[in-house]
């Protein structure tokens, strides 16, 4: 046990906790008979307090890989191991992720608590879509092995449940075969909203999509964004020097960073700027190249605790989906409201995903685009996510919950009425959103 | 070459066996229960698809340590890492032998039981490498920790004579002197950060130093300075204080 002051990504909020390393199901039930409320926690890559409270069950310990089936793609490991050490184990072997966010230093028990989507979200669903089991202890302190047809609906309220119903110890998931360790990449310039909509949507069969958007802009060039798309490159589309070794990524990847946040950018903290230069960067309307997949999957990863330019205070990300068929209306108003309130994001993500699970209700991704945008905490923010809120309810959308620390009650219970009451696993933001 | 690790459950021990996992090393490993060692076995031969032989043992019980020594071949072994400590409670000790014994037992008979025979054999065919884990705890007892130190600062010296002997030898003995370090062993307790280690680091400065053949090592070399004070202060000032 330890006592430390933390928090997650976001730097907001702050809580002093008492921290629990078990390594294994018994330990897991020795802590649960003290009959404290228990916060399952792996990285705290989540924003805000999903993974917060007094006492924090962590998985840091759990960080033993148990088996790997070679023939068949087949990974078993515990659930505090990073999706990092993942991709340094299947990679050279010829196997990538099913499915990865935006950071690799997330843990395995985080990317089934918050059933995780990445770019590839409308080809490969989420994480839970490619789980053959998980292992949970769940309030009783037993280990209960579920999966889709044991135990489903413990195996379908734990993805995206949040460790609202359990620790996960451990879990076995299908991997992707690749031939390389790189990425067939194609960037498009749209001038606006309605061109990277479109643009979207004719990408609907590359496995990869996201765009950078702009969110300054005005008038006809609102949404002024770049698209990415992508595809596993294959072994005859590497360059010779690449071909030798298709699964082992070049040393210096700084170089080839699809976006390089020069510094003065970051010490300045200037939006424009960035936003601007990032824009610039590319001249033509289109380009092509093959490019790692580490600087293509994680460009933020490569500043290390690039968090902390927000400042003590911390900040908030602010990500929503709103239905396909309202988004375009729906993200106009944001991304008006967002202009308006003169409190633009530094780093704006626009996606469009697939199709949901009916049966996942936890999970957070629905057919439609998702807007990702991140707030530094000050006075005036409050208002200001209230605003967007209620234009999200407006247009029957939903929040994120890995990413919130501010959504109201009423919010809550009316984008997530089927999820679980608090129970002993409960985090500060189930209390916050259920009393 | 072969690395025996005792303790390859520990923090530390873990991290020394995923260095020599990844050189390509065959490792042996010891701890208590096979449902430890299982894991340990499948992550380091998935990470590294290292050679990796397990055993289960106790520190405490003697009896086992020969039939075990004999199973492992320790005369195929090049480097033997002793990683395995008890921390226990001061207080309790005070109170309790059983927890005094327990310290004692741990930290210094336990190791004296297995790394005898070691040395042994390594002395025979001139060749090999023992590091021992000690501790700065060692270097003069104080309040808060006394009955551990004791049993590090035994094994200090064991360590010491030991060096002294198989120098003759062609084989290398190294102390490691570690200050704080965050482990398993470590929780909760209040540690300054500029003083304390993080596992993987220790590791790495361990495994490097048993290369070079160095001797005595603090992981951490501004413990070397802490501890020349703290065994410089006089007694009379000494006994005052309330380390
Ligand atoms: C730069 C960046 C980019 C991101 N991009 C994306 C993205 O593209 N897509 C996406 O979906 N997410 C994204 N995220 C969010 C991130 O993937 C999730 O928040 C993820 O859950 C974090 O995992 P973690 O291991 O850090 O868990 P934590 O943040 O510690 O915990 C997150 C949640 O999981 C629960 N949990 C953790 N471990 C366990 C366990 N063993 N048992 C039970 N419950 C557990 C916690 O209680 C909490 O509710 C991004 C985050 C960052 C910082």
């Amino acid at each position: 046990m330890r006592k430390e002051e933390l928090s997650n990504w976001g730097n907001y909020p702050k809580v002093k906790a008492e921290l629990h390393f078990p390594e294994s199901a018994e330990e897991v039930r020795q802590l649960l008979s003290s009959a404290q409320r228990l916060v399952p926690r792996g990285n705290g890559r989540s924003y805000g307090d999903s993974s917060l409270g007094k006492a924090i069950l962590s998985s840091k310990r759990l960080d033993k890989f148990l088996a790997f089936d070679e023939k068949a793609g087949i990974l078993h490991c515990e659930a505090g191991v990073l999706l990092s050490e993942i991709l340094e184990v299947v990679v050279p072997s010829g196997f990538f992720l099913p499915v990865t966010p935006g950071t690799k230093f997330i843990t395995v028990g985080g990317a089934i608590a918050a059933d995780v989507h990445g770019k590839n979200h409308h080809v490969d669903a989420c994480f839970s879509e490619h789980l053959l089991f998980i292992d949970v202890v769940v309030e009783t302190g037993e280990l209960i092995r579920c999966s889709k047809a044991e135990h489903s609906e413990l195996f379908w309220e734990t993805v995206g449940g949040m460790g609202n119903t359990g620790f996960i110890l451990g879990a076995s998931f299908r991997l992707k075969p690749v031939e390389t360790a790189f990425i067939r990449q194609e960037s498009l310039k749209a001038k606006n909203l309605e061109e990277v909509m479109a643009f979207f949507e004719e990408s609907e069969s590359w496995t990869y999509t996201v765009a950078w958007i702009d969110c300054l802009q005005k008038g006809k060039n609102q949404g002024r964004s770049l698209l990415l798309r992508g595809e596993h490159a294959k072994k005859e589309d590497l360059p010779a020097k690449w071909k030798e070794k298709p699964l082992t990524q070049p040393k210096k990847l700084q170089l080839n960073m699809p976006m390089q946040l020069p510094g003065f950018v970051l010490n300045t903290f200037s939006i424009k700027a960035f936003n601007f230069l990032y824009y610039h960067k590319q001249f033509s309307k289109s380009s092509k190249a093959i490019v790692p997949y580490e600087p293509f999957f994680y460009p933020l990863d490569f500043i290390h605790n690039w968090n902390r330019m927000y400042g003590k205070k911390g900040f908030t990300q602010y990500q929503f989906v709103l239905p396909k068929e309202k988004s375009r209306e729906g993200l106009k108003e944001i991304l008006d409201q967002i202009r308006i309130s003169r409190q633009g994001s530094f780093l704006t993500v626009l996606k469009l995903f697939g199709k949901s699970n009916p049966l996942a209700p936890h999970t957070f991704p629905q057919e439609g685009y998702t807007l990702a945008m991140d707030f530094p905490i000050r006075k005036g923010l409050p208002d200001l996510l209230k605003k967007l809120d209620e234009i999200v309810l407006k247009f029957e959308g939903r929040l994120y919950l890995a990413k919130d620390a501010f959504m109201s009650k009423a919010m809550y219970e009316h984008t997530y009425p089927e999820f679980p009451k608090p129970s002993i696993f409960s985090s500060d933001q189930q209390i916050r959103l259920s009393t | 070459m072969n690395i025996l690790i005792f303790g390859a459950n520990s923090d530390l021990g873990n991290q020394i066996a995923q260095i020599h996992a990844s050189q390509g090393d065959n490792l042996f490993l010891t701890a208590r229960t096979e449902v430890q060692l299982d894991r340990i076995k499948s992550d380091l031969e998935i990470r590294h698809k290292a050679e990796i032989q397990t055993f289960e043992l106790d520190a405490i019980d003697f009896e086992q340590h020969p039939q075990l020594l004999d199973r492992i071949e320790i005369s195929e072994m090049d480097r033997v890492y002793c990683v395995f400590g008890y921390l226990g409670e001061q207080e309790k000790a005070e109170k309790d032998f059983g927890e005094s014994r327990q310290i004692i037992e741990v930290n210094y008979t336990g190791a004296v039981s297995l790394l005898n025979p070691i040395a042994e054999v390594f002395a025979q065919k001139g060749a090999g490498s023992i590091i021992g884990i000690s501790s700065v705890a060692g270097e003069r007892g104080r309040m808060s920790n006394y009955m551990y130190g004791s049993a590090k600062a035994a094994f200090t010296a064991y360590l010491d004579g030991m060096r002294n002997r198989l120098a003759h030898k062609g084989v290398h003995v190294m102390t490691v002197k570690p200050g704080f370090m965050r482990t398993k062993m470590t929780e909760g307790l209040p540690l300054a950060a500029p003083l304390t280690a993080n596992p993987d680091k220790a590791a790495k400065i361990i495994v490097k130093a048993a290369s070079k053949k160095k001797n005595t090592i603090y992981v951490l070399p501004i413990w070397r300075w802490v501890m020349l004070i703290i065994r410089n202060v006089p007694e009379f000032i000494f006994k005052k204080l309330k380390l």
